[in-house]
């Protein structure tokens, strides 16, 4: 018997690499001839190219060539593209200049001069709504079934909203569950509450650099991106070229989150300008221009009314969302009222939202969309209302937690496993919850303490992608992936799925990853937290596929039926006589030998197209196995994290230190330990960074960016959290997986986010700030009964 | 012209070995040349094109500038080179000044503070956001302030000695060096001259481009810090967003002298309020005569903030600003 390796620690291949320095990132290659691109950027948040004057820039020696939208394949439309003609945010690319060395391309692109009519913009959602606001595009400043259209808000909306409630006028999206009124009729406490979750960057380490070069009429692309085979059809179609006709190289991904899910739009200039001068073309994306075309989270303005039986159960929940869409929109929104659903399965519940366009740069998924930022916004207001009826956090959290039977969103569906009180009962104990709610309140000196929970589901996985599997002749599995490597270990502990099944020494197991020319199988995007489900599935599959061939082999070659043979230890024989069998390394011989569905000759029907093409490519090098993930599934996968904050709050300065942090998570059987903690930890740290520091100001007067820094941005740093979060898994497989792991990406950004912004409210008596992030000086303000900052609705600050 | 930042473009680079070619070259580039100590605040500008000297003169060879020496009187004297984790880190200031130890060590990260040198650090420029974005207010040389309007985020902007700039003195030391009244030795063509700390850094009415009164042509040598007395108190505290990487919001730094139950002398200084550290005599003149307790702390920092005016997004500050002050005279160890 091989060892365990289902939630074994076990490093992955590329771990060494890595902290050694020796991995490869896009901006690491070189090929012969290579040559520089730099971007020239919009100085103004909206505007149109009256004309362009690259003259002087032309003339330099050494300038090799220059690019405008126009030169990009398609048309200019509503959607983004890597260039523009009419910018819709400051920092938006206009134009990219080659040249023989970065210098050169950097001082050709100060040399050009561009001529902008100015148009007017706006950077809140509100003010875009109000009659007479700026819509942020020319053709509006919402969308509805993909319509691009400007509405707006009569005044008295805003009148009857005063300056304390969030205006709630016609929504484009809206749904309900049973009635809320109704709800609210038999509740025995409501709270009402308006609030703001600011956007934030994503500020990956590693920008978005990328080179790019031709042969023969093919594509060949370095990127970051946090997909592979997903990413190479993204670039096919941005280019218009077969998919035969991409290659690309992405090994190494230094962190996405969310913005770099198949690759990024700007991947289109190196290889648009390196076409059009015939020499490969580098393009360095600073952390400057990062902060621009790096993606963001999408912000909420929102007001939510809650209401709660006698017994702690939800009765009606009521939500209205207005979405800070950026320049070309955002689906936040839709996922926020559906994970609503899933943390408090309201008996009744209306959605209500509008998605607004502002000049402020593009949104895309960010760890957790909408879930990360409604789960922030209303753990608070469970928590008072956990207070006016005298119940214990940790108990209204049981009491509406969804159970096996639980339903998500406007359709109701199931969940395929649901372990939440589970997770809440195996937080609890981590944190002492008994004993560390008694310090809720407690002061010493000018430190007040506070504790706080937060309850985070997310979506954790999809079904029916492909694996692909090859024995070669050195008796060795590779494991083919079509997925990225994005930064987290799925890359390899996926194919921990084939070597289960195949009863097979992990050191026996290859990963085959990262360029699309090594045969890689039709996969998920890395996102949405699904690799882990989809692919450890799709990995069973394509494992028990190739025992059956190994079985159906050995009676072949050996006599007897195929359901007389076993596989174990990387080989297959007999059962009750194990002499009698083959090493994996004959057995990959013989399938060379007989060709066929042995050697990847023939291939099942029901496989995707890209699995096909990968499985042609590796006809006749080994035994290959591919299969479709077929497994029965019935239900949303959804993981939940729940985190335990304690937190010490002084009065005199208003700063808040994090003295205690423990979580919890029903993500399915743990198939990684190690990686699951830091996975866990590093998205309750994302997320505490949201609610404690990070920001994303504009200044409203020009409508630009200031934190364009790391250092101004402010994510979160290691020592603003304590040196060892804890953290435990319930640890039960999903039934309806072979091997019973969820994802865990995503659902932890939320729970830490929620529960540092709970224990904050709590070390103040109660008093929720209602936005993030709660930064010292509104918390000073608070406690010395100061105006505090900002405005209630203001955004950007 | 179209911006490009992140890109450092080309520059004469002189690396002096020795005080003297090093005051020469300084001398002889004037406002067209550059001293690099650590670079910390030197590669922010070079990288984003704002200030472009034709020449950069690197102190990095000049070992004389780097060293920590006892001086006769039993005070000490650092070198303008000395990096900011041998000034935290040095036996010598950690026992004679560990108020200086432990502003030092709150600088940034350990690779700041091993690269950032001690006057870098408080010859540093200020980090308003709209200047360091690179826009042409006062500062700047032009004819406006972008931060001091009703609608400008200032949250991080100042609450005293505001003259058309409301930008704010950046460095941790700065306060810890003027409560420990050192004095700062300046090197240029002409010889040397001596300034104290508090006369050191200047305020935009005296010039609005500068935080120091070091000039084009001038270099910082060494500080020199007075023997400590004996038995005296001493308190800082930095106040800021996020524990590493991150500027203060408001600092404090006080050395006082305690008798029996009564302050007899006592130096407050408070920065990230100001362009400059603000030594508080109105505080100060409040805490002597009376003991080291809540209640004085609490008067102390109401003098200190009675002059204190907000801008838009920064009133928190005047609550921070008397609160640290209370802490430095309550608190002091
Ligand atoms: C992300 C980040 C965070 C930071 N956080 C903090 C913080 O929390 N607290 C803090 O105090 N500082 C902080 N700093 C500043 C940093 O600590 C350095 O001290 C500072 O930037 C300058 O020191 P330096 O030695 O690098 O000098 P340089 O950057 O090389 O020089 C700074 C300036 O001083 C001039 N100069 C330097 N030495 C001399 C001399 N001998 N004579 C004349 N002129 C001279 C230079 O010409 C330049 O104008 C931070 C910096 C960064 C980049
Ligand atoms: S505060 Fe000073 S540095 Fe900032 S914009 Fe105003 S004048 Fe310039």
């Amino acid at each position: 018997m091989a060892e365990n390796v289902i939630g074994t620690d076990i490093a992955p291949p590329d771990l060494r690499a890595k902290i050694t320095g020796r991995a490869r990132y896009a901006e690491d290659f070189r090929a012969e001839g290579m040559v520089f691109a730099k971007l020239l950027l919009s100085p103004m948040p909206h505007a149109r190219v009256r004309r362009v004057d690259t003259q002087a820039a032309e003339a330099m020696e050494g300038v090799l060539g220059i690019i405008r939208a126009s030169d990009l394949p398609g048309e200019a439309g509503p959607r983004e593209r890597a260039l523009t003609d009419e910018p819709k945010y400051e920092g938006e690319p206009i134009l990219a200049v080659a040249a023989v060395d970065e210098t050169t391309a950097a001082a050709a692109v100060e040399a050009i001069n561009v001529d902008l009519e100015e148009l007017p913009f706006v950077l809140d959602p509100l003010e875009s709504l109000r009659e007479g606001g700026d819509d942020a595009r020319l053709d509006g400043n919402t969308v509805k079934d993909r319509e691009v259209f400007s509405l707006k808000w009569p005044d008295a909306v805003f009148e009857e909203a005063g300056e304390d409630r969030l205006p709630m006028g016609e929504p484009t999206a809206e749904w309900a569950v049973g009635d809320v009124e109704a709800g609210f009729a038999e509740a025995a406490v409501v709270v009402e509450e308006t609030m703001v979750h600011q956007s934030v960057t994503h500020h990956p380490m590693e920008p978005r650099s990328c080179m790019a070069y031709w042969q023969n009429g093919k594509l060949f692309l370095h990127g970051s991106t946090q997909s592979t085979q997903q990413a190479r059809n993204a670039v096919a179609r941005s280019m218009e070229l077969d998919v035969e006709d991409v290659v690309l190289v992405a090994e190494y991904c230094g962190g996405g989150f969310g913005s770099k899910i198949s690759g990024a739009p700007i991947m289109t200039v190196p290889a648009v300008m390196s076409r059009k001068i015939g020499r490969p073309v580098m393009l360095r994306i600073t952390r400057y221009e990062e902060s621009y075309i790096g993606r963001a989270r999408a912000g909420f303005q929102g007001w939510a009314k809650i209401g709660f039986r006698r017994d702690g159960r939800m009765t009606a929940l009521d939500l209205y969302l207005v979405q800070d869409s950026g320049s070309y929109g955002a689906s936040d929104f839709g996922t926020a009222g559906v994970v609503a659903t899933a943390s408090y399965q309201p008996e009744n519940m209306r959605f209500r939202a509008i998605p607004v366009y502002t000049n402020t740069p593009p949104r895309s998924a960010q760890r957790a969309p909408g879930g990360a930022q409604i789960v922030a916004m209303l753990e608070p207001l469970v928590d008072k209302a956990a207070r006016e009826l005298g119940l214990d956090r940790l108990e209204i959290r049981k009491i509406n937690a969804a159970d096996g039977d639980g339903w998500l969103g406007p359709n109701q569906g199931r969940f395929t496993s649901a372990r939440v009180r589970e997770a809440l009962e195996l937080g609890a104990e981590l944190f002492d919850w008994d004993a560390k709610r008694q310090l809720s309140g407690q002061t010493e000196g000018t430190k007040v303490t506070g504790v706080g929970i937060g309850l985070s589901p997310f979506t954790a996985g999809s079904s029916g992608r492909d694996g692909l599997l090859v024995v070669r002749d050195d008796g060795k599995l590779y494991v083919h992936q079509g997925i990225g490597n994005l930064g987290t270990h799925s890359i390899a502990d996926t194919a921990r799925a084939a070597a289960k099944v195949l009863d097979l020494s992990w050191d026996q197991v290859e990963i085959v990853w990262g360029d699309t020319r090594k045969h890689l199988p039709h996969s998920t995007v890395q996102a949405g937290s699904q690799t882990t489900f989809a692919h450890t599935r799709a990995n069973h599959a394509a494992a028990e596929a190739l025992v059956a061939l190994l079985q159906e082999l050995a009676a072949r070659e050996l006599g007897d039926s195929p359901e007389s043979y076993r596989v174990a230890d990387g080989r297959v024989f007999r059962a009750g006589n194990a002499s009698v069998g083959m090493s994996f390394a004959e057995a990959a011989r013989r399938a060379v030998a007989l060709g066929g569905k042995f050697s990847g000759e023939e291939y099942p029907d029901d496989l995707n197209d890209a699995t096909k093409a990968a499985v042609q490519g590796l006809a006749g090098q080994g035994l290959v196995a591919a299969a479709k993930d077929n497994y029965p599934r019935d239900g949303a996968i959804y993981s939940w994290v729940i985190s335990f904050c304690q937190v010490e709050l002084d009065k005199e300065t208003g700063e808040v230190e994090i003295v205690d942090l423990a979580s919890s998570a029903d993500c399915g059987t743990v198939l990684h330990s190690r990686s699951l903690t830091a996975q866990t930890n590093g998205g309750v740290i994302q997320g505490i960074g949201m609610a404690k520091s990070q920001r994303w100001v504009f200044d409203p007067r020009w409508g630009v960016p200031l934190t364009k820094r790391f250092y101004t941005a402010r994510p979160p740093g290691i020592l603003d959290v304590p040196r060892s979060p804890r953290f435990a898994a319930v640890d039960l497989p999903d039934p309806q997986t072979p091997v019973g792991s969820k994802g865990i990406g995503e659902p932890p950004v939320g729970a830490g986010e929620a529960a540092y912004a709970c224990a904050v409210a709590d070390a103040m008596g109660g008093r929720y700030l209602r936005r993030t992030p709660v930064t010292s000086d509104m918390i000073l303000a608070e406690m010395e009964g100061r105006s505090g900052p900002y405005e209630l609705l203001d955004t950007h600050v | 012209m179209a911006v490009i930042r992140d890109m450092i473009p080309p520059f004469e680079l002189y690396q002096p070995s020795g005080v003297e070619d090093a005051v020469r070259l300084v001398g002889e580039h004037g406002d067209q040349g550059w001293v690099l100590a650590g670079g910390l605040d030197t590669f922010d500008w070079l990288k984003d094109r704002i200030k472009r000297p034709a020449a950069v003169i690197d102190l990095g060879g000049v070992a004389e500038l780097g060293g920590i020496s006892e001086t006769d009187d039993g005070g000490l004297e650092i070198g303008a080179m000395a990096r900011l984790t041998a000034v935290a880190e040095s036996g010598d200031v950690r026992s004679r000044f560990p108020l200086l130890a432990e502003a030092a060590g709150l600088v940034a990260t350990p690779q700041i503070r091993n690269q950032g040198t001690l006057g870098g650090n408080i010859v540093q420029d200020t980090r308003c956001w709209y200047y360091r974005s690179g826009w042409p207010c006062y500062r700047a040389g032009g004819n406006v302030c972008y931060a001091g309007t009703s609608r400008s985020m200032n949250r991080e902007h100042c609450i005293l000695g505001a003259s058309r700039c409301v930008a704010v003195n950046p460095s941790d030391t700065a306060p810890a060096l003027v409560a420990l009244d050192a004095e700062m030795t300046v090197a240029n063509a002409s010889g040397e001259r001596t300034y104290a700390a508090r006369d050191f850094f200047i305020g935009p009415e005296i010039d609005i481009t500068r935080m120091t009164v070091l000039e084009p042509g001038d270099l910082l040598t060494r500080v020199r810090l007075p023997a400590p007395q004996p038995g005296a108190r001493w308190y800082f505290e930095k106040i800021r967003d996020r524990k590493s990487w991150d500027f203060s919001l408001a600092s404090v730094a006080s050395v006082l002298h305690v008798d029996g139950d009564v302050v007899r002398d006592a130096r407050i200084v408070v920065n990230g309020v100001a362009p400059y550290p603000v030594r508080s005599d109105a505080a100060e003149a409040v805490a002597r005569g009376r003991a080291p307790d809540d209640e004085t702390g609490q008067m102390a920092g109401e003098a200190a903030v009675q002059d204190a005016r907000a801008l838009r997004h920064n009133d928190y500050k005047i609550a921070l600003m008397r609160n640290l002050v209370k802490r430095s005279v309550r608190d002091a160890a």
